[in-house]
């Protein structure tokens, strides 16, 4: 594929076709034709493609590291468990960094190829997954990509892969508000059916994480994707030797809970910092079968998100 | 580029979270510490942290007749600060740019920006593999570039990612300096005992099965975090703790 020309306006920009980076360009006339409305036919393919799942739920963080993924594993297996006549997938779009295929424990499995599409891998009874894990050849193998492939890997994860009927598809997602984040929001979004496509946002309690997560609400809002609401992670640290708590990624500024109010989204609830639960991520074991701390807490964040089932 | 910065050390990890920043920030204190003219360029477009972490959001950029006027932490100018950061109007606003135009803004940072004679010069750098490091990669090439520390944590979910980076460095030609293990136990400040949240001694392993140097390991330490919003370097403050011990090894093993 060709690289997008250094500064070039965008295809929706008013400049579209008439920029000096336009010059040369193969696709100028397309660009600078005001009657060829530009649309990516991949989207079309991909509507096509999805037209059995219900709804889609972003998980989205501006920041690194919160955990996003353990979030993602935690919400589809808690809800798959407690709806077990609804279907659920979860897509891995973190090109550079997919997380999903350990978290889940299905390291190592290898994605099909049938008429109908790649078939993603099976997690559970009703949960499947697609990830980019599954088609590198070793752990070690670096997907070192610039923008344009890994949304035209994107574009192929909505539009080749067999999803089948899902009731909900929770997409996995890097940090940041770049590429992976504006590809996925225009081939996902359906004007028809604006509310099939939701935003759920994870944040640790530290203001350096919130700082970048006022930048990814902020996104949400430009974009006009609805904010189910905001999941804090790691906020407590319980001390399996004395039983004490102590804040380890201390909340200078009230944490998640402030932020919302300040910038107006739902609160959803808190996550505790659980060594168990970092221990069963790296092994790829389920744990919402267990009552603690992290599961109640996940009960009452899983019932608010229900509702858009 | 860069004419007069006499070392570039990249920071990597291809895991968010795991302490880029941090790493990044104190390595250039304590650098200042040891008598040498810093530069910190923070190449994390979208989720910049360097001027939160040091206490300088709200500061401007200024332009001279040879460019951007990096940010100074104080008069002895010792240490110089870039980031985009400085150049949002609001702190919450979203960078919302494909790979191309943070391109540009990665090439502005490194061209057009007055860095003047440097001893050493930090680049902190987004989690992934993809084009700002494939930018930063393809402009050290023009430089006088040291190699890269990578940063991860212990856990298993962190360590895949930072084995894809170590695969990039590998494959582009930056040289790997050492991999620092952070968030590596945390001792209950009730009781004492040390429980390792996100496991341990997995940078350690991972230096062993890929050949790069292990430098250190950093633990988790909440009087770390009281630090951020200052310029004040953990080998002045917290002198004792276990990440001072840590950086100013570190510090040697650079400068040797």
């Amino acid at each position: 594929m060709m690289p997008e020309p250094e500064n070039c306006p965008g295809v929706q920009s008013a400049n579209a076709g008439l920029g000096s980076a336009c010059q040369g360009c193969p696709n100028q006339k397309i660009c600078s034709d005001p009657n060829k409305k530009l649309e990516d036919p991949g989207k079309a393919l991909v509507a096509a493609a999805m037209k059995d799942v219900s709804n889609k739920l972003l998980i989205l963080s501006g920041k690194g590291g919160v955990g996003k993924s353990t979030v993602t594993m935690l919400l589809s297996r808690y809800m798959a468990r407690s709806y077990n006549d609804k279907n659920f997938g979860v897509l891995d779009i973190d090109i550079c960094g997919p997380s999903q295929p350990r978290l889940m424990g299905v390291e190592g499995e290898n994605v099909h190829q049938s008429g109908s599409g790649w078939s993603p891998v099976g997690v559970d009874d009703n949960i499947c997954l697609m990830s980019i894990g599954f088609l590198l050849g070793s752990p070690d193998d670096a997907i070192i990509w610039r923008g344009p492939k890994k949304n035209g890997m994107i574009r192929q994860f909505l539009s080749e892969v067999d999803w089948g009927h899902l009731d909900l598809l929770l997409l996995d997602t890097p940090p940041g508000t770049s590429d992976e984040h504006l590809s996925v929001v225009s081939y996902l979004r359906d004007e028809n059916q604006p509310n099939s496509l939701k935003a759920i946002i994870v944040t640790t309690p530290q203001e350096v994480s919130l700082l970048d997560v006022r930048k990814e609400i902020n996104f949400c809002k430009k974009q006009n994707i609805e904010i189910v609401g905001v999941v804090e992670n790691m906020s407590l640290f319980r001390c399996g030797h004395c039983g004490n708590t102590s804040e380890i990624f201390p909340a200078k500024t009230g944490g998640a809970r402030a932020m919302c109010e300040e910038m107006q989204v739902p609160f959803l609830g808190s996550l505790p910092l659980d060594p168990e639960l970092t221990k069963a991520c790296d092994k790829g074991e389920d744990i919402t079968s267990v009552s603690n701390a992290t599961t109640q807490a996940l009960e009452e964040i899983c019932k608010n998100i229900a509702k858009i089932l | 580029m860069l004419d007069k910065v006499k070392h570039v050390i990249l920071v990597l990890s291809g895991k968010g979270g795991v302490g880029k920043s941090t790493v990044s920030t104190q390595l250039a204190l304590a650098l200042r510490e040891a008598g040498l003219k810093v530069g910190l360029l923070d190449i994390d477009l979208c989720g910049p942290s360097v001027p939160y972490l040091l206490g300088l959001e709200g500061r401007d950029i200024y332009q001279c007749d040879e460019g951007w006027v990096p940010i100074y932490t104080d008069d002895s100018k010792s240490l110089a600060v870039m980031s985009i950061g400085f150049l949002l109007k609001n702190r919450n606003d979203p960078v919302i740019w494909r790979g191309p135009k943070k391109t540009m803004m990665i090439k502005q940072f490194l061209t057009d920006v007055k860095w003047d004679e440097l001893d050493y010069l930090i680049i902190d750098t987004p989690p992934g593999t993809s084009d700002e490091h494939i930018t930063v990669m393809e402009c050290m090439r023009e430089v006088r570039c040291d190699g890269a520390i990578i940063v991860t944590t212990p856990q298993g979910v962190a360590l895949d990612d930072v084995r894809k980076e170590i695969t990039f460095c590998k494959k582009t030609g930056i040289a790997i300096l050492g991999i620092v293990e952070n968030m590596s136990g945390f001792v209950c400040p009730h009781c004492t005992n040390c429980t390792n949240i996100f496991s341990s001694e997995g940078g350690v392993e991972l230096a062993k099965m890929s050949g790069v140097p292990h430098l250190g390991t950093v633990p988790i330490d909440p009087r770390v975090s009281v630090l951020n919003g200052t310029t004040r370097s953990v080998l002045t403050e917290l002198p004792d703790s276990g990440t001072a011990a840590t950086f100013k090894q570190l510090v040697e093993k650079i400068t040797a």
